[in-house]
């Protein structure tokens, strides 16, 4: 049996470690709740946009942007969101699996894949994953701005424009509720029909709209603005899942760090009743050895 | 005054929401004063303050660099851009996203080195630890 002393230091380090997961968990906590407030910010803007796209879209049906055409898919390009850091349980493996099973049925079509990574864990998987890599965002941190993510966004968006890819997705960890977090694919390019074209069929003033038309008058004009405005919808809908993803990943390591607080707490106790064992044992063998000794003189 | 209802919303939050009795904005295509029963407009708005002017007269400025404007008939709405958007800033972000793409396949920075490395350790302790799980169920048995 282990010395009684070298279990006693056992037990203090993993005290030690059990101190820092519970304050991992309290920081992860805080760090959610937080997020989830970003979440909910950021909608406003992507639901006014939907609207305001899907007004010019009905107003104009004769004109159609690239980004509304389905086109016959080559190669498919994957924009993937996951964490800067780990330690947040199977948040980005579950991701990657999620994404290579996807990848496996393109190819398994003849459709080759590109990638684009944000959250510094995608560009360390991609490097050692291999993949066509167009671009990298590392080091997004707890709070990132939407201007930190046009770069990519905007690679993504010329690869699609020339043609290098036919179809744009984003891959990132749904926030369903503190206790799960689900990797989903939704595609981006081209615009799913429901999110554009019948977003407004539900509210009565799209209904009213369509029969007598969108009296709106456009500055400049209705396609230049569309244009644009179809670029930053992409955006913030990347944004969105930046946003989802981060939330998702502080649920995912409060879990996590709960859960190693709570197995570094039976470990102690099976520390110390091991600790006991051998501290009586150690007793009861002085005592017989005194009362052995005192028998023998 | 008659008021209306004003939204100025960027990608990261709500900017303001309330009664305003007039916005003024600078377009594409020059300053713009909007009041209630303004013409339903969509318009493109250029880096510049968006004046508000809540009833009573009192003025309250928000800076937007750049986004849209569209006037209903009793609402304003301001999508507001929430950085500078001019087409070279564009392409030198892209630029930056792509370097650091190329980095990130090529890992010539030390910190990539640290990430693949801890990377590396994660993949190593969850073998070890299925491992002696293995042995531990054998164990048991």
């Amino acid at each position: 049996m282990a010395a009684g002393k070298e279990i006693k230091s056992q037990i203090g380090s993993i005290k030690n470690t059990q101190k820092i997961t519970s304050a991992m968990e309290m920081v992860a906590a805080s760090k959610m709740r937080r997020a989830q407030d970003r979440m909910a910010a950021s909608q406003p803007y992507a639901g006014q946009i939907r609207r305001v796209v899907s007004h010019i879209s009905q107003a104009n049906p004769e004109y159609r942007h690239d980004y509304q055409i389905d086109r016959e898919v080559k190669r498919i390009g994957y924009i993937v969101v996951t964490s800067d850091r780990g330690l947040c349980g199977g948040l980005n493996s579950n991701l990657f699996r999620r994404v290579l099973q996807e990848v496996r049925q393109w190819r398994d079509q003849g459709v080759s894949v590109a990638f684009c990574a944000l959250g510094t864990k995608g560009s360390v998987f991609f490097r050692k994953y291999g993949g066509d890599l167009l671009a990298a965002n590392r080091n997004l941190g707890d709070a990132p701005e939407a201007s930190e993510l046009i770069g990519s966004v905007n690679v993504m968006l010329e690869a699609f424009d020339n043609g290098e890819i036919d179809r744009l997705d984003l891959v990132y960890n749904e926030f369903v509720n503190t206790m799960s977090q689900k990797p989903i694919v939704r595609q981006l390019l081209p615009l799913p029909e429901e999110d554009v074209d019948q977003d407004t069929s539900s509210s009565q003033e799209a209904a009213s709209a369509s029969k007598g038309g969108w009296g709106y008058v456009y500055e400049p004009d209705a396609q230049s603005l569309l244009d644009k405005l179809l670029v930053r919808y992409v955006e913030s809908q990347v944004y969105q899942a930046v946003v989802e993803n981060i939330a998702s990943e502080q649920a995912a390591r409060m879990i996590a760090m709960k859960n190693a607080t709570d197995n570094a707490g039976d470990i102690i106790d099976d520390l110390q009743l091991q600790y006991n064992k051998a501290r009586q044992a150690a007793i009861t063998q002085e005592i017989s050895e005194i009362v052995g000794g005192a028998a023998a003189v | 005054m008659a008021t209306m209802q004003c939204n100025i919303v960027s990608a990261e939050r709500n900017i303001f929401a309330g009664e305003v009795e007039r916005v003024v904005a600078i377009s594409v295509l020059g300053e713009l004063g909007i009041l209630r029963g303004h013409e339903p407009t969509l318009t493109e708005l250029k880096p510049g303050p968006v004046r508000i002017i809540h009833d009573g007269g009192e003025e309250e400025v928000f800076f937007v660099s750049g986004g849209f404007l569209e006037v209903q008939p009793n609402m304003v709405i301001v999508l507001a851009d929430s950085a500078d958007r001019a087409r070279d800033l564009d392409a030198a972000e892209a630029e930056k996203a792509r370097d650091e793409a190329r980095q990130a396949l090529q890992g010539k920075s030390g910190e990539m080195d640290y990430q693949q490395a801890l990377a590396e350790i994660e993949a190593a302790t969850a073998r070890l630890r299925t491992l002696s799980q293995l042995r531990n169920r054998r164990g048991n048995q």
